[in-house]
Formats: structure tokens, sequence, C-alpha cells
């Protein structure tokens, strides 16, 4: 008789292909869905596999409270992917980070109560997982905190800052070591392991708490790469693949995207973590004045538009916070009706996540091949016509190419001002998340509609009808 | 039990892999990507399901149920709201 554990084993890999494949496909729109469905048979078959191990070794299955716990988790989930907003995507995403991060950890100590390996590699990496799993747990739910606005979105800075977050991240290590010296077997091992626990929590927080909101692409796209690296080490004190291959697609796949928000933002990732830039740039922004602004009307809006052949927007967060979407519809429809060209351009930190405002735009029902990203459509700006910005704001300063002194200085921006015409709708003249005056404001080709920007648009897409 | 040096292996080509399928995604697929890694992420279940045998429970069974609670918000949670992402992606007619 072949043994369970080979079984399961090959279960295992089955699945392992299976995340493999649907993350794949998950890199293609039309293949985008299957991929999912891909990925969920390939976590079915774990599960199973791992119920099927549990029997056949004589450990039985503890029916009860995995049932209960099961039906409460899948319930809440369900819930949340149902209810949850489109614009609260990203406080969705950390939130599940969260959980599974804590959920990593909690099943580190477990193993550790009942079955402590005294191998040395073992006992490390019980240790790094319980560091990873848990800064990745507080730190998620700071972010999480921060997106919601239950937490200011402005970096919390106080004295010291730098100091206490090194002494504690030292103190962690430190009870890390002492973990790999005593072992995690016996009462002294667990109480190591919780001193550890509680330390990588506060350490977490720390982190995050200085991180302003305008960095959260970044943050968040890294707490993603702890929690794999939380369950690929996870799986090495299990001893079980599906864990490892999972957790170190994952923790790679989350690394990629860090690396692009960073390029996105010309921030290293040091400086986003220790930088707590925001802050310091707020207070030291010069002058905000400005002169030779052009103001403008629907009206003017909609005979701009009317003459123009070629037409890109440039959406921001704000757009998305103005629940602006059903009204970009309408103008989208209006414009593609008298047979202008309309495209998108998509700035890689125009939302509160990496792609975010594509999936914005998508539930706006704007079609994703009229999205254009930062590289493909910045050369066709000056051959453009009018450029509506809206409800973004640092993605379109020019400050960032031309002016070496400004803190934007460097970071790659979407050319709207090479544009014949460019209309800025915005509420007011408030700075960007960078707390830097906006010199498009005052050039010659832009026109200011001092609206909001749901209404903006509405009136631009009724006048556009009537002229 | 598989060796160790066969796992720290199959980690190692694992980075490799991910790093070589997600490192060609197109920007609009960035958030879909990230929470289908997320609900892949719940893989976490499968520690946590070892860790509740049908013993009598104790405190390490506790904190495994807890767990499996935790990751089934997480794997539910995640593929449903990839695919209520993923169906709002629509071509231009």
């Amino acid at each position: 008789m072949i043994p369970s554990a080979a079984i399961s084993d090959a279960m295992y890999v089955l699945a392992a292909v299976l995340f493999i494949l649907g993350i794949k496909k998950v890199t293609k729109v039309q293949t985008a869905r299957v991929g999912n469905f891909f990925g969920s048979i390939g976590m079915l078959l774990a599960i199973v596999a791992t119920l099927l191990r549990m029997q056949f070794d004589g450990a039985g299955i503890g029916w009860l409270y995995i049932g209960v716990a099961a039906m409460i988790g899948s319930l809440i989930g369900g819930l949340l992917a149902r209810f949850a907003k489109m614009t609260a995507m990203p406080q969705t995403v950390a939130l599940f980070h969260s959980l599974g991060s804590l959920a990593a950890v909690l099943v580190v100590l477990s193993f550790e109560m009942t079955a402590p390996s005294s191998d040395p590699f073992i006992v490390f990496t019980a240790w790094l997982s319980i560091i990873i799993g848990a800064v990745a747990f507080t730190g998620s739910l700071v972010a999480f905190g921060k997106l919601q606005e239950l937490l200011p979105g402005r970096p919390i800075l106080y004295p010291g800052r730098t100091i206490a977050v090194g002494l504690i991240a030292i103190a962690t290590f430190v009870v890390g070591a002492l973990v790999q010296m005593h072992g995690a077997s016996g009462a002294t091992g667990m109480h190591l392991l919780y001193m550890l626990t509680g330390l990588a929590c506060l350490l977490g927080i720390l982190l995050t708490i200085s991180i302003g909101g305008a960095d959260m692409p970044v943050v968040i796209s890294l707490l993603n790469s702890y929690t794999g690296l939380a369950n690929a080490t996870a799986g090495f004190v299990l001893g079980n693949t599906a864990l490892i291959i999972t957790g170190a697609l994952v923790g790679a796949s989350g690394f990629i995207l860090t690396k692009i928000m960073c390029k996105a933002m010309n921030r290293s990732l040091v400086n986003v973590i220790f930088g707590g830039v925001g802050a310091q740039k707020q207070s030291s922004k010069g002058s905000q004045e400005y002169s030779n602004l052009k103001e403008s009307s629907p009206e003017e809006a909609a005979l701009l538009l009317d003459s123009a052949n070629s037409v890109i927007v440039v959406p921001g967060y704000g757009f998305a916070v103005a629940q602006a979407q059903h009204a970009l519809k309408e103008l989208f429809e209006a414009l593609g009706k008298k047979g202008k060209d309309v495209k998108f351009a998509i700035h890689p930190v125009a939302g509160r996540m990496p792609g975010h405002m594509n999936v914005l735009l998508a539930e706006a029902d704007v079609p994703y091949d009229k999205l254009y990203e930062l590289e493909r459509i910045n050369g066709e700006f000056k051959n453009t016509d009018v450029v509506i910005v809206v409800g973004a704001n640092d993605v379109v300063n020019p400050a960032a190419s031309q002016d070496a002194s400004s803190p934007l200085f460097g970071m790659p921006i979407l050319n709207a001002h090479e544009a014949r015409t460019v209309i800025f709708i915005k509420r007011g003249l408030s700075p960007g998340f960078a707390g830097v005056k906006n010199s498009l404001f005052e050039a010659d080709n832009c026109r200011m509609l001092f609206m909001d920007a749901k209404e903006g648009l509405q009136q631009m897409a009724k006048e556009f009808r009537e002229t | 039990m598989i060796e160790l040096f066969a796992l720290i292996t199959f980690f190692i080509l694992a980075v490799f892999v991910g790093y070589e399928i997600i490192a060609k995604i197109p920007p609009t697929l960035h958030t879909p990507q990230m929470s289908i890694t997320n609900a892949i992420c719940g893989i976490i279940i499968v520690g946590a399901l070892l860790a509740v045998p049908s013993s009598e429970p104790e405190l390490a069974t506790i904190l495994g149920a807890i767990a499996v609670g935790l990751a089934s918000v997480n794997v539910v949670g995640g593929f449903m709201i990839t695919e209520r992402m993923l169906k709002m992606f629509k071509r231009a007619k």
C-alpha cells in the first residue's frame, strides 16, 4: 500500500503547480479568471491532502474545532469580499495580510508547544518566522488603520524615533539569538518565544506608524512579501513543502511589486521605511502662492473638448474619493460617440496600492485596453489636444523633471504639461501629498476648473453633449 | 520526512519561479495579482489544520483552531475578492 504521506505529498506538488499556473494566468487579463480558479482548486487540494494525512497518520482530525473555526472565518471572509468597496481594496488586502500573518505566528507557536525540533536550522526558521509574521501582523494592522482612517494618515513622528526602532529591533534579535542557543523546547523556550512575539509585534507597529499615507503602495507590497516569507519559514518548522513553495512564490512576487513602487516614487526602500518624509517636507515647503492662474468653466472645457481630436485623462486617487467613476464614464461615452480618441494615463502610484486605479476604472466600465502606463503614453502627450487631470496632483508636477530643488525631483511623472491644453479639475489650490507647489497650474496651456471631481466631470459631459 | 536540504532547494527554486512568472505582469493587474497571492498565502491553513488533531484540546490545539479561522478569512475572502475584481475588467467593444 502506498503510504499516506506520499499521497498527500503528491497532492501538495499538484497544488503548488496549480498555484504557479494560477499566478501566471493572472498576469494576462484574458486568462486571469481561470488563474484565480486554478488557485482556489490548488487550495482545496492542499486542504484535502492535509486532512487525509491527519486521518491516516493516526493523529485524527479535530473536526469540531476545525469546523467551527473554518465556518466563522469563511463567513467573515466572504462578507468582506462581497461588500468591500473597490476604493477600500487596499485596506481590505492589508487586513487579509494581517490575519494570514497572525495565523502563521500561531501555527509556529502551536508546533513549538507540541513537537519542538532541536535541529539548529529548524530552530532558526522558527524564531525567524515568528519575527516576520508578527511584524507583518501588526504592520498590516497599522496600515489598515491608516487606510481606513482610524489612524492619522500622516507619518507619526516622535523624538528619538530611529533610536527607539533600533533598540526594539536589536532586542528582538537578541531574544531570537537566545532562542537559537537555548532551543525552543521546554518552558523557558516557550517564554522566550512569547517574548519574541511581543517584541516583534511592537516592532511592526513602530516601523509602520511613521510611514505616510502616500507611501502605502510600497508598504502594502512589502507586507505582502513578508506574509509570504512568514509562510515559507513556518513551512520549514513543519517540514511542509506546500507552505515552503507557496510562501517563496508570494515572497518573491511581493518583492517585485515593492521594487516597482519604489521606482515609481523615486525612493529607496530604506528611505520609505525610515524617512518619514512627508512630514518633514510639509514644514519646509516654501511658497504656495500662485500667479497667472486661468480659471475655466464647464462650458469652456466642453468647447475645448469639442474641437479636440485626441484626449488623455489623468485620474488620481482624489477622483475615486469623490466617487466620480460614474461621471467619468458618462464623459468617456459622450466623447466616444463624437469620435474622439480617448486614453487614460495611469501613474504607477495613482492609488493606494499597486494597480489600484486600474481596478477603479474597471469598476467604472472603462475598457482596460484604454489604460496606458507611464512609459507607453508619455511620448504621446505632445501630440494630444486636451488632457484632463482629475483628482491627481504630484504625478503631473513638471517640477519633478525641471526643478532640482523640488522634493519631487527625479520622480517619474506623466508629461501632461506637453499637451496643447490641460484642464485641471480640482476643488482648490491645496498641495498634493508631497506638500509642494505644482508649477503646471501656472503654465500658459493650463486651465483650472475649480470644482469637485464628480460635479466637474458631470457638468463637462452635459455641456459637451449639448455643443 | 523529507530532508532539510531538499526543502531549502524547494524554497530557492520557488523564489526564482515566483520572480520569473511575475516580473512581466502589466500594471493593470497589480492589484488582482496581489490579491490572489494574498489568497494563496492562506495556505498557512494547512499548518493550522495539522495543529488541530482529534486529541483532548490543549493550548496548542486552541491556537491552531484560531489559526484555522484566521486563515479561512484569508482564503475565502482572498479568492472571492479577486474574482469580483477580475469580473469587472472589460475590453473595448
